[in-house]
C-alpha cells in the first residue's frame, strides 16, 4: 500500500483528500490526515462576528464531517516532519506517521506577541483582533456597547491571510457605526504597511477612492514598531504615531511552528514551493497547499480551491511517472464586502492584477468585478453556503481554475 | 522608459527612479544613488545590506528582498535598518542596489 499523508484538516487539507480520494485506486492508497484540533472555522466568517452578522454557530462545524469515507483521520498535533525519513512524528504518544507523499497543509495564523504592547494588560479591553473567533467574539461584545472615537485597524506587516479583510472590517464599521447612529461619532483610520488601499495598482486607486467616500482615512506606508497601551498609541519605526481608542490589530500572520522545527520553512515559517505545482524544490515527495504554502498568491480560500483542483489532476499524473504541468496560475478571487447591503469582487493571478469587469460570464456577470453592487454582497453571504456544501467536499463548482481575461478591461 | 546618467554610465530608470535592468548596475553608483535617497555617506553597514540584497535578487529571480528577509538574512534588526536608510528601508536599499521596487505583497 501507498501511503498519502495530508497534515492539517483546514480548508485545503479537507479539499484535497476530497479530490483525492476517489482519484486514488482504494486498493493501492491509503490516505491519512492529522489535525491537531476537531473544530472545523469558517474563518472568512470571523469577520462578521464583531457586527453581530453572524454568531459562532454559524462559522463552526465537526472537522470529521468533511472527511470522505476511507480517509484516516487523526487527532493529533504533529511535533515534526523528517523529510530525510519520509515520516512525520505526532504529539499522542510520540507516535510515527511513515508516508510516501506528503502535503503540507497546516495554514498560517497571527502573532500577537511578536509586536510589543499588543498582547499585554489592554489586550481585549482596548485592542482586539478579528482573525481569531476568540477575537471576533470579544469584539463583537465590545462593540455593542461601544460609544464611539477614534477606530484604527492596523496590519502589522503583510503577507496577511484575505489582504481584503482589514478594509472589508473598516467598510462594514463605516455601515455599522451609521446603524448604530453614531457615525458621526467614529474616526476611522486605516495604519497599513502598503503604500496604500491595496497591493496592486488599479485596485488600490478604485478601492482608495471608495474609502474617500466613505470617510476612513488611510495611514499609508506605516509599519509599526511597538503599541502603548497606556498612551493608546501606535508607534511606527519612523517615529510615526497613532493614537486611537480602540485598535483593531492584524498581527503578524505565519506558518506553524511545525514548519520551523522541520526545518522546511522561510523566514515566517511557509514552506517554499514551486508556485505553479506546489512541488517542494528540495523533496521530490513533499508538497504544500493552502496558506502553508509560500507562494506570491494570496493567502485565501479561494486560493486553495483552485490550488487543490490543479495540484489533484497534477498528482494523478506525477504517480504515474509524468512530469507535473505548471497549471496554477495564481488565480485568487475574493468577494469584498462594503457595507450597506453591497460588495466588490476582484478576480487576478501572478500576471493580472485585479480589474474591473464582469464575471464569470463576460459582459453578463452576475457579479461585477472593482464595482460595488448588491449582487456581489450575496455571493459573499451565499459563500459561507457553498463552503461548507460545495468547496470544502471537493465537488465542482462552475468555475474554471485558472483565470480568464474575457470580461476584464483596462481603462 | 527614461534614462539616467549614474557615476558616468547611462542605465534605464523607470518613473520612480528604480534601475530596471540590474545587471547595469555597478558598486561605484551606490554613493550617487544614496546621495539621491538622502543618504550622505555609505557605511560598511549600509554595504552589508547592500551586498546582502544584490546577492538575494540573484536567487530570487531579481526580486528585491523584503524587509523582513532583509532582518533575517543580514541580522540587522527593523530599527537599524530604519536607522541606516530612514523612512522606507526595503524600498530605498532596492534604488541605492540598482534592483526593481520591491513589489510588496499581494
Ligand atoms: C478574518 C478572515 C477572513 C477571511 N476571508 C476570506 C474570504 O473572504 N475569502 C477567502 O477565500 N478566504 C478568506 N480567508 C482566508 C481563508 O480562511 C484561508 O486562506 C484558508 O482557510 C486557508 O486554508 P488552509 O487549509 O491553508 O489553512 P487552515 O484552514 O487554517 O487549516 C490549517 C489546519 O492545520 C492545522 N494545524 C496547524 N498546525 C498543526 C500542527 N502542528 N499539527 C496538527 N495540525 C496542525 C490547524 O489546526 C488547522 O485545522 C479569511 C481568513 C480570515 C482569518
Amino acid at each position: 500500500m501507498k501511503q498519502l499523508l495530508v497534515l492539517g484538516a483546514g480548508t485545503a487539507g479537507t479539499m484535497v483528500v476530497n479530490k483525492l480520494r476517489p482519484l486514488l485506486d482504494a486498493d493501492e492508497w491509503k490516505i491519512t490526515i492529522v489535525d491537531q484540533h476537531e473544530t472545523h472555522y469558517y474563518q472568512p466568517g470571523f469577520l462578521f462576528i464583531p457586527f453581530g452578522m453572524y454568531s459562532k454557530n454559524d462559522v463552526v462545524k465537526p472537522k470529521r464531517d468533511f472527511i470522505p469515507p476511507g480517509v484516516e483521520l487523526i487527532m493529533s498535533p504533529v511535533e515534526v516532519i523528517e523529510p530525510e525519513h519520509n515520516r512525520v512524528r505526532l504529539v499522542k504518544e510520540g507516535r510515527y506517521l511513515n508516508y510516501d507523499f506528503l502535503v503540507i497543509a497546516t495554514g498560517a495564523r497571527t502573532h500577537p506577541e511578536q509586536t510589543p504592547g499588543l498582547q499585554e494588560h489592554e489586550w481585549n479591553r482596548s485592542i482586539y483582533d478579528f482573525y481569531t473567533i476568540e477575537g471576533a467574539l470579544a469584539l463583537a461584545r465590545h462593540l455593542r456597547t461601544w460609544q464611539g472615537g477614534r477606530l484604527v485597524v492596523n496590519v502589522v506587516e503583510n503577507p496577511i491571510k484575505c489582504p481584503v479583510a482589514p478594509l472589508e472590517f473598516l467598510m462594514l464599521a463605516d455601515w455599522f457605526f451609521h446603524e448604530q447612529g453614531i457615525r458621526d461619532r467614529v474616526e476611522l483610520i486605516y495604519a497599513t504597511p502598503l503604500s496604500g488601499a491595496f497591493t496592486k495598482p488599479i485596485a488600490s486607486k478604485h478601492l482608495g477612492d471608495i474609502l474617500v467616500q466613505k470617510g476612513i482615512q488611510v495611514e499609508p506606508e506605516f509599519l509599526v514598531m511597538e503599541v502603548d497601551p497606556d498612551a493608546k498609541k501606535l508607534v511606527s519605526y519612523d517615529e510615526r504615531e497613532v493614537g486611537y481608542d480602540l485598535l483593531v490589530t492584524v498581527p503578524l500572520n505565519m506558518g506553524d511552528e511545525l514548519i520551523a522545527r522541520s526545518g522546511l520553512g522561510d523566514e515566517l515559517n511557509y514552506v517554499p514551493v514551486n508556485k505553479h505545482t506546489f512541488l517542494s524544490p528540495k523533496y521530490a515527495n513533499i508538497f504544500a497547499l493552502g496558506d502553508a504554502a509560500g507562494v506570491p498568491t494570496s493567502k485565501a480560500g479561494s486560493v486553495a480551491h483552485f490550488a487543490v483542483d490543479c495540484f489533484a489532476e497534477n498528482f494523478e499524473r506525477y504517480i504515474d511517472g509524468l512530469e507535473m504541468l505548471p497549471t496554477f496560475d495564481g488565480h485568487a478571487n475574493c468577494f469584498i464586502e462594503s457595507g450597506f447591503g453591497k460588495g466588490l469582487l476582484i478576480d487576478f493571478n501572478y500576471e493580472v492584477e485585479p480589474l474591473p469587469g464582469r464575471y464569470p460570464l463576460p459582459g453578463v456577470g452576475p457579479f461585477t468585478l472593482l464595482q460595488e453592487s448588491e449582487m456581489n454582497h450575496w455571493g459573499k453571504m451565499m459563500f459561507r453556503w457553498m463552503y461548507w456544501n460545495i468547496l470544502l467536499k471537493g465537488q465542482p463548482l462552475p468555475l474554471p481554475a485558472r483565470m480568464s481575461m474575457s470580461g476584464k478591461w483596462r481603462q | 522608459m527614461a534614462t539616467r546618467t549614474i557615476a558616468g554610465k547611462t542605465v534605464q530608470v523607470n518613473d520612480e527612479g528604480f534601475m530596471t535592468n540590474a545587471a547595469e548596475w555597478t558598486r561605484e553608483m551606490a554613493p550617487e544613488l544614496a546621495q539621491g535617497e538622502g543618504i550622505a555617506e555609505l557605511t560598511p553597514a549600509h554595504w552589508k545590506v547592500i551586498d546582502f540584497c544584490r546577492e538575494s535578487a540573484s536567487n530570487l529571480d531579481g526580486k528585491s528582498p523584503t524587509l523582513r528577509q532583509i532582518t533575517t538574512g543580514t541580522g540587522i534588526s527593523t530599527k537599524e535598518l530604519f536607522a541606516l536608510f530612514p523612512k522606507g528601508p526595503a524600498k530605498k536599499v532596492a534604488k541605492i542596489s540598482g534592483l526593481g521596487k520591491p513589489e510588496g505583497c499581494v
